[in-house]
């Protein structure tokens, strides 16, 4: 939902950052507002997780120049978990497992940890059982994945799932979503769909990373964005994604080659 | 290093069951030289904290069990039995039926017999053992019997040897657990022999928490006759110095095995871990899974020996060595050793050592846990999958379910 005088939650300006001393983005500006729904396509390589991953503050990837603010204030500067306690979350593309820590018990910590910054009360065990199996029907998952480890042997479906969980239970200002569709299958892909529609809210934004428009028959965004070598290279409207899907990426190799960056 | 002069001769003179094997340890220890670092199985280890044990005193009192109420309750049907090297574990206890205490001839027929068929009879450790032994628990096993806990206790500065033979009787099942525990810079010599008769089963849990100071020397002497299933869980953590050595020979193969280890070291401690494990057989199985995780200036050291000799044909055995280093100054060694003669064997053997896994570390974060706390949940997980697997529900009870592991500083 566009609207004109929604409060920026997020602005990134020319934001470049490497890994391995690499150059991967190499000048992002991106402003999502309170209430607006983004969508980010591009191939693969394209830049598309290591945005994500910078965002959340993963520790591999070196922002070398550019700002990130958030809610007015320097996101870059923040612990990852500092981020994740204040609203931001990044739904994971290959999502990690953890061998003997319970589901249950990493889903309450994380929950309460931002519970406490938000200024709401934490959960004892019992109070968060509750909650949780409320949450649970946002993404119509089986209570049994609960009782085991992290991730630990899920399917790629499953996984996902336990994502959006994790985005139901942490209430974020912004979700960014790497390829939360891929490897879902159609009714799969429907039921999460429908948890991201229902969390989304005008006090909120989404950031959709995909490289299908399958996901965008679902969730109606209202900007789209291409990335092509680290960098946005166009932004247009939801019909975006449906030229993209005619026409292919093509142009995208044209645009920077004659560029000179390809 | 040697060991010191007079301090054969200043032991109790050998009487009793064991007068025999005290001899023979005694002559063991005065003709073979002190264990060196030019051997192979001890080019690691830090001598000076074995001969240390020298200055120790042997119990020759009571040990102070006066945290006994501290310990947890034992489940229901389970037998608690303590030893401390000295006073006889058995008083005023009751054996349930199937379990009965082996004796005379029998027990003469059968001490050390497992020893000799895990060819570890006469290694330094053992001999130490003989020679300062004063008792036995011998016990005889049959049918499906109650579960034992057996604790045992060290402290005030002694020496405690212990000695426990088990005969697990054709098609029995039992499930035993050995809770070693030590302070006031004690050390334990223990010595235990199991024999599994055919089809019996055996669930095996030693849980070793010392204090930071204590010493554990145990030897684990295991024999297995066809179609058996033994299990080990072993986890130990706690100790200055510490040499674990758990031997299993499957004496007519089509047998299984499974060993689950989990040895925690930090401070300056330095533990070992040598497992052996021998198929004489066709048709043995072995599934052996070692976690290491060490902290500070600790050295840890695996050994895992599995012997597959020409007549064990169709062996299947796995061994998996996962080790974490918490700190740059910690240091982990850890080494299959595989001698395999027979040609149709599946044997298959891994090692790693790594660090805390940035990307598990970085999900945890990305969820609003701290680095520490982070740090601290996968420790507890990657322990946790040990600890699950002790039996008579021991992490619970004596761990409250999880270890603390401190000292994550890469
Ligand atoms: N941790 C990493 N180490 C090395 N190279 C990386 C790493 N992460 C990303 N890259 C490289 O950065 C580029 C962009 O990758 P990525 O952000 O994953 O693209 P996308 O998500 O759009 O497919 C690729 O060339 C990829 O190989
Ligand atoms: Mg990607």
């Amino acid at each position: 939902m566009i609207r004109p005088d929604a409060e920026p939650l997020l602005e990134i300006n020319d934001l470049h950052a490497s890994v391995e001393d690499k150059p991967i983005l190499k000048g992002v500006n991106l402003e999502v507002k309170a209430g607006e729904i983004h969508a980010v396509m591009g191939r693969n390589g394209s830049g598309k997780s290591t945005l994500s991953k910078v965002l959340a503050g993963h520790p591999a990837y070196q922002v070398t120049s550019g700002s990130v603010r958030y809610l007015g204030r320097d996101l870059l500067e923040l612990e990852p978990e500092e981020r994740s306690r204040l609203g931001v979350f990044l739904g994971f593309q290959y999502p990690i497992e953890i061998p003997g820590v319970s589901n249950l018990e990493f889903l309450r910590v994380s929950t309460n940890a931002r519970r406490e910054k938000q200024g709401k009360e934490e959960f004892d065990t019992f109070d968060f059982d509750d909650h949780v199996r409320d949450r649970l029907q946002v993404v119509q998952m089986d209570p049994a994945f609960l009782e085991r480890s992290v991730n630990e042997g899920f399917s790629g479906g499953e996984k996902k799932r336990n994502e959006i969980l994790q985005m139901a239970l942490l209430d974020p200002v912004v979700a960014i979503l790497d390829e939360t569709d891929s490897g879902l299958d159609i009714d799969a892909l429907r039921i999460v769909a429908g948890g991201v529609n229902q969390l989304a809210s005008p006090d909120n934004c989404t950031l959709l990373i995909t490289h299908y428009q399958r996901l965008l028959d679902e969730i109606t965004p209202d900007y789209v964005h291409v990335m092509g070598a680290g960098r946005i290279l166009r932004t247009g409207g939801s019909e975006l994604a449906l030229e993209l899907e005619k026409t292919g990426y093509d142009w995208v190799d044209q645009q920077l080659a004659a560029e000179g960056v390809a | 290093m040697t060991m010191p002069e007079g301090w054969l001769t200043q032991l109790p003179a050998p009487a009793g069951t064991l007068e025999p094997v005290q001899r023979r340890g005694r002559l063991a220890l005065s003709e073979h030289s002190f264990p060196s670092r030019r051997q192979e199985s001890w080019r690691l280890t830090d001598l000076k904290r074995l001969e240390a044990l020298f200055q120790l005193s042997l119990a020759d009192q009571r040990s102070d069990c006066s945290n006994v109420e501290s310990w947890p309750s034992v489940p229901a049907l389970a037998l608690r039995l303590v030893i401390d090297g000295t006073q006889d574990p058995l008083r005023g206890v009751t054996l349930p039926a199937g379990i009965s205490v082996l004796e005379g001839a029998e027990l003469q027929q059968a001490l050390g017999h497992t020893l000799s068929r895990c060819r570890c009879a006469s290694d330094w450790p053992v001999e130490l053992n003989h020679g300062v032994s004063q008792q036995i628990l011998a016990l005889r096993i049959r049918g499906k019997v109650p579960p034992i806990e057996l604790v045992m206790v060290a402290d005030d500065s002694r020496l405690v040897p212990t000695r426990v033979l088990l005969l697990v009787e054709e098609k029995s099942e039992f499930d035993f657990l050995q809770v070693v525990s030590a302070k006031g810079q004690a050390a334990h010599s223990h010595l235990l022999e199991i024999h599994l008769g055919q089809e019996s089963k055996v669930n095996h849990g030693l849980l070793a928490l010392g204090d930071g100071r204590e010493a554990l020397l145990a030897n684990l002497a295991v024999e297995q006759e066809t179609r058996s299933h033994y299990s080990l869980v072993s986890v130990s953590q706690g100790w200055s110095f510490g040499r674990l050595e758990p031997r299993v020979v499957q004496v007519d193969g089509q047998a299984s095995a499974s060993i689950h280890g989990l040895s925690v070291t930090a401070a300056d401690e330095q533990f070992a871990v040598h497992t052996a494990v021998r198929f004489e057989g066709p048709e043995g199985t072995l599934d052996q899974v070692q976690k290491t995780i060490a902290a500070d200036r600790s050295h840890s050291i695996f050994n895992g020996a599995i012997q597959v000799p020409r007549p064990a044909q169709r062996t299947n055995a796995s061994q998996l060595s996962r080790s974490l280093l918490l700190s740059g100054r910690a240091r982990i060694d850890a080494k299959p050793e595989l001698e395999i003669v027979a040609d149709d064997v599946r044997c298959t053997h891994g090692a790693t050592v790594s660090q805390l896994q940035e990307d598990q570390l970085f999900y945890l974060r990305s969820r609003g846990i701290t680095h520490s706390s982070a740090a601290a949940l996968l420790l507890r997980g990657y322990c946790k999958e040990v600890l699950d697997l002790l039996p008579l529900d021991a992490s619970q009870r004596w761990l409250g379910g999880s270890l603390q592991v401190g000292g994550v500083n890469p």
